[in-house]
């Protein structure tokens, strides 16, 4: 009797296996980040354009912002920039661009085309910092609160809903 | 004749493509032998986090050279083992390790091969006893 159940149990359990395989299928690609809830890591990035003007972490931590990662070779960030261009434009939140791996003209040529709304952009020509972030793809975003620490990041392109469910809340909006 | 030309061009093109594809990476001088086997070791047991079902040691992309990159120079600073890991850790997660440390979220994955195996084994006590009992039984009856 039990013999014949065998199969059926084994049957079942593969079942379950493949179900939650396919519920999680949906975010395999997403590497959550050890980053959440740790301090932005020191940085000292000069402005797109700007070779002269290095920042650092102080620069910029005091209110909340949105860090941006984008690049002219990447066509997500084409499909997210109008709805970071509203949130940028609604002042809910600062949004500072970063520049990854990225070609100046080509970049500055990207921002004319499909608009510039970020209180400034970061360049990181190497990709070094972005290790240090965690970054292996872009568009990735990461929310930072007023103190500096990571609350949030987004790998791949910042929706509505994102903002509505994701963002918006954990800065009090 | 024509064809054995152009079959020299093709594989001339084929060992060229590779000459090129090597050529994207400037190879890595070691110290020791030592440190290239542990190079070795490292990038093999690292995911690369763009190509994810590929390590370090394989993969092409940018980001997989530039860690490759990382990995060389912290070597070279003297850094240890747990040190190189520790830094991909903390930036990437626990994902980029092939060999996952024992913990709560991973227990399944190290428990499981272990449950297979009893389940195996418990079926195949069933079986065996199972089998014994009817070879009893028809024994008792052949005897009869």
């Amino acid at each position: 009797m039990i013999g014949r159940l065998v199969p059926v149990i084994v049957f079942v359990l593969l079942g379950v296996l493949l179900a939650f395989g396919l519920r999680i299928a949906d975010h395999k690609t997403e590497i959550p980040s050890p980053l959440i809830g740790k301090p932005m890591p020191p940085f000292e990035l000069p402005v797109l354009g700007q070779p002269d003007r290095v920042l650092s972490n102080e620069d910029l931590v005091g209110e909340p912002f949105l860090v941006n990662v984008w690049a002219s070779w990447c066509p997500t960030c084409r499909v997210e920039h109008p709805y970071i261009t509203e949130l940028a434009r609604s002042g809910a939140v600062r949004v500072i661009g970063f520049n990854y791996k990225d070609e100046l003209s080509d970049a500055q040529a990207w921002l004319r085309r499909f608009g510039d709304p970020y209180e400034l952009t970061l360049q990181d020509y190497s990709g070094r910092y972005a290790i240090d972030l965690g970054v292996y793809a872009a568009p990735e975003s990461f929310l930072v609160d007023a103190d500096g620490t990571i609350i949030f990041k987004q790998i791949g392109a910042v929706t509505p809903e994102i903002i509505e469910n994701e963002i918006l809340p954990r800065i009090g909006k | 004749m024509k064809q054995l030309t152009r079959l020299a061009i093709l594989v001339a093109t084929l060992l060229l493509c590779g000459a090129l594809a090597a050529q994207t990476e400037t190879p890595k001088v070691f110290d020791s032998e030592e440190q290239e086997a542990r190079f070795k070791d490292l990038t093999l047991e690292l995911r690369c986090v763009v190509c994810q079902n590929q390590n370090l040691a394989d993969s092409d992309a940018p980001l997989a050279q530039q860690l490759r990159g990382e990995i060389y120079d912290m070597l070279q600073d003297g850094k240890s083992n747990e040190e190189i890991t520790g830094f991909m850790v903390s930036r990437y997660g626990d994902f980029v390790l092939y060999k996952p440390p024992v913990q709560a979220n991973t227990l399944v994955l190290w428990a499981f091969p272990i449950i297979m195996l009893l389940i195996g084994a418990i079926v195949v006590a069933f079986s065996v006893r199972n089998r014994g009992r009817k070879l009893a039984a028809a024994q008792k009856k052949g005897s009869a």
